[in-house]
């Protein structure tokens, strides 16, 4: 809309910082009590100043204090793991997946297609039971490789590959095998240079897929140096008698921030340029 | 440099579509040879055959003797230039001209060479940094000639290569193509639809239609004996006027309705005698106000210096093109009725009505 009327301006900067206020005041509130002692966080209309515990707490989660809680560097470790496995998992085999059914034409190429597509159906959640039975025969509770594998196989991003290769025309193809390159060549040279876009909103979807990841983790893990911080933080909050400190649990959930919005950041151009455009 | 021969060469589609029907020919070394026909008649398709892109049904395709049906395109040392340049856009210039080459192995300094070599002839030497997107579309053309120059190949495959440009760059192009062929003399089999870059270009030219080769010959030949109906109204600009005539025992030509056409019976050869045809005559060689062919005009088009007068004898429409400096004092008005005649000086091209083949004598 190109409209010049001073009213309209205020109404919508009045929208967008009603917007901004609501997403960023539970933010500011997280740190506040990040900063403050149990004791203070607890008080019944917390201070909204931040206190001056900053330090302290941070290293305390950080490292990990006495109050059986693992430490949260620890938990990050493992969540990046997960997160970059999964992401890059779940990249690598979808994109050979869908140059297999794109650029091949084998027996059964649209059964197997079908077959992927089908998949979409079936989310971990709806598989998690026989899912946990084959992880757990296999000896790979608590490890990294539980912790991943099942969650990499993704239909959605070996669809949304298969939709970005059928935009490649063929002369290209047809191009290269001129010029003498195999199908991995071709794969190498053309066509991964060119998925660069898609391939970064991607690994920004993925990333935060991976990193938010509660269900499985929760199943699949029993040892407490294999859980991934969301998992810590739930585990921080205390059941029953106990006494949740607060001000910790907050500093961790703002620790487990950290990475996704670093992610989303740093990829930000690669990420709109890849959902925005679609380059030839 | 190497001969191109095709043994019999036919293209059936899965579903049982047959696109080639048999072509035997062959291509001597060095020679330009230009493949046209309308949309559809499988000109491409047999591009592609040689290319190794498409599989051949039956016959055999031999590049300097060697028979190719089974080898990938990399294999065979052809080089072919795609419609729409088919350049990989994330490489610079230099990149797409040098890949085939890194793929082959080639020393770095010897893809320097001829990646230098190249650019230098099609004057793309300063562009050699850039990336296709930021390249109009007669350099983008000329940098896919470029990967197949460096290459070296036995055989140029061209595959409708100024479709994509604006028509004065295309005539600019074709002259630059003329002129590169003449300075490498590589066999080259060139695709169009175009019938005036098939003239220009082509030492030799095959006219197909629906998967046959119509005609082979020289772009003279083709032009003035065309071999059937098809290729007559395909190559001319405007195509060739063709009128259902019958010709009785005194060599009198009479149109459908039986009304005489005034030619000469010497213009009619003897053999025509006691048989129905089609006649046909080029625009160019037809003559105003003269004896032959009563015309209503529906429209003139002045290109210039000449004019198209087109209109009606009857339900067949015919076109004569004449300098405009003949009717100066006397413009042709629509929907005035005039005498087309023949100008003496050509033979008067005569085609079986049935099967649309030439009738010689």
């Amino acid at each position: 809309m190109i409209e010049r009327r001073p009213i309209l301006d205020i109404v919508t900067h009045l929208v967008l910082i009603l917007g901004v206020a609501l997403i960023a005041f539970p933010l500011y509130v997280t740190f506040v009590a990040s900063t403050q002692t149990t004791q203070e966080v607890a008080r019944a209309p917390m201070s909204l100043l931040p206190g001056s515990h900053f330090l302290e707490n941070y290293r305390a989660v950080l490292v990990g204090d006495a109050a059986n809680t693992p430490p949260v560097a620890r938990m990050m470790w493992v969540s990046t793991v997960m997160a970059l496995v999964i992401a890059i998992g779940k990249i690598a085999i979808s994109m050979l997946s869908a140059f297999a059914v794109v650029y091949f034409r084998f027996r059964f190429r649209m059964f197997f297609f079908w077959m992927i597509f089908v998949t979409l159906m079936l989310p971990v959640e709806v598989r998690i039971a026989p899912t946990y039975k084959v992880v757990s025969d296999l000896g790979m509770l608590n490890s990294y490789a539980g912790l991943t594998l099942p969650l990499i196989a993704s239909a959605t991003a070996t669809f949304l590959f298969r939709q970005f290769f059928l935009t490649v025309p063929d002369e290209l193809v047809e191009a290269a095998r001129m010029d003498g390159a195999g199908p991995m060549r071709f794969f190498k040279d053309v066509l991964l240079p060119l998925s660069r876009t898609s391939i970064a909103a991607l690994f920004v979807i993925q990333f935060i897929y991976g990193w938010n990841q509660y269900l499985w983790p929760l199943i699949i893990t029993t040892q407490e140096n294999m859980y991934p911080v969301v998992i810590g933080i739930r585990r921080m909050i205390a059941g029953g008698d106990a006494v949740t400190e607060w001000n910790l649990v907050m500093a961790t959930a703002l620790l487990a921030m950290i990475p996704p919005v670093a992610v989303v950041v740093l990829m930000q151009k690669w990420f709109v340029k890849g959902l925005v455009d679609s380059e030839k | 440099m190497a001969t191109l021969s095709f043994r019999n060469v036919k293209k059936t589609y899965a579903g049982g579509v047959a696109v080639i029907h048999g072509i035997t020919m062959d291509v001597a070394d060095g020679e330009f040879i230009v493949i046209v026909g309308p949309s559809g008649c499988g000109k491409s398709t047999l591009m592609r055959m040689v290319a190794g892109l498409e599989s051949v049904t039956e016959g055999e395709i031999a590049i300097d003797g060697k028979v190719v049906n089974d080898l990938e395109p990399a294999e065979r040392d052809i080089a072919m230039v795609f419609q729409n340049y088919a350049l990989y856009p994330h490489m610079t210039v230099f990149q797409n001209m040098a890949y085939g080459l890194k793929i082959r192995k080639f020393s770095k300094q010897e893809i320097q060479r001829r990646v230098e070599n190249a650019a230098q002839i099609l004057e793309l030497s300063h562009l050699l940094e850039r990336q296709p997107r930021q390249l109009s579309g007669g350099q983008r053309q000329r940098v896919a000639m470029g990967r197949a120059i460096v290459r070296d190949p036995k055989v140029f495959l061209f595959d409708e290569p100024l479709s994509n440009l604006d028509a004065k760059l295309r005539v600019q192009m074709r002259l630059e193509i003329q002129k590169l062929h003449r300075r490498l003399k590589t066999t080259s089999l060139y695709v169009t639809h175009d019938q005036v870059e098939a003239m220009t270009l082509a030492q030799r030219m095959i006219v197909m239609n629906k998967g046959v080769p119509e005609q082979v010959g020289t772009p003279a030949q083709v032009f003035d004996k065309p071999a059937s109906t098809f290729v007559a109204s395909f190559i001319g600009s405007p195509p060739m006027n063709l009128l259902p005539v019958s010709v009785d025992a005194n060599r009198v030509v009479r149109d459908e309705d039986g009304a005489a056409l005034q030619f000469s019976a010497a213009q009619v050869p003897a053999w025509m005698a006691n048989r129905k045809a089609i006649l046909g005559m080029r625009p160019e060689h037809m003559a105003l106000h003269a004896d032959g062919v009563p015309l209503n005009v529906e429209m003139v088009e002045i290109l210039g210096s000449e004019q198209l007068i087109h209109g009606m004898h009857g339900d067949t429409p015919v076109v004569v093109r004449c300098p405009v400096s003949l009717t100066k004092d006397y413009p042709v008005q629509i929907g005035e009725a005039i005498q087309v005649g023949w100008d003496g000086e050509h033979a008067l091209h005569w085609f079986d009505p049935e099967t649309g083949k030439r009738i010689e004598g």
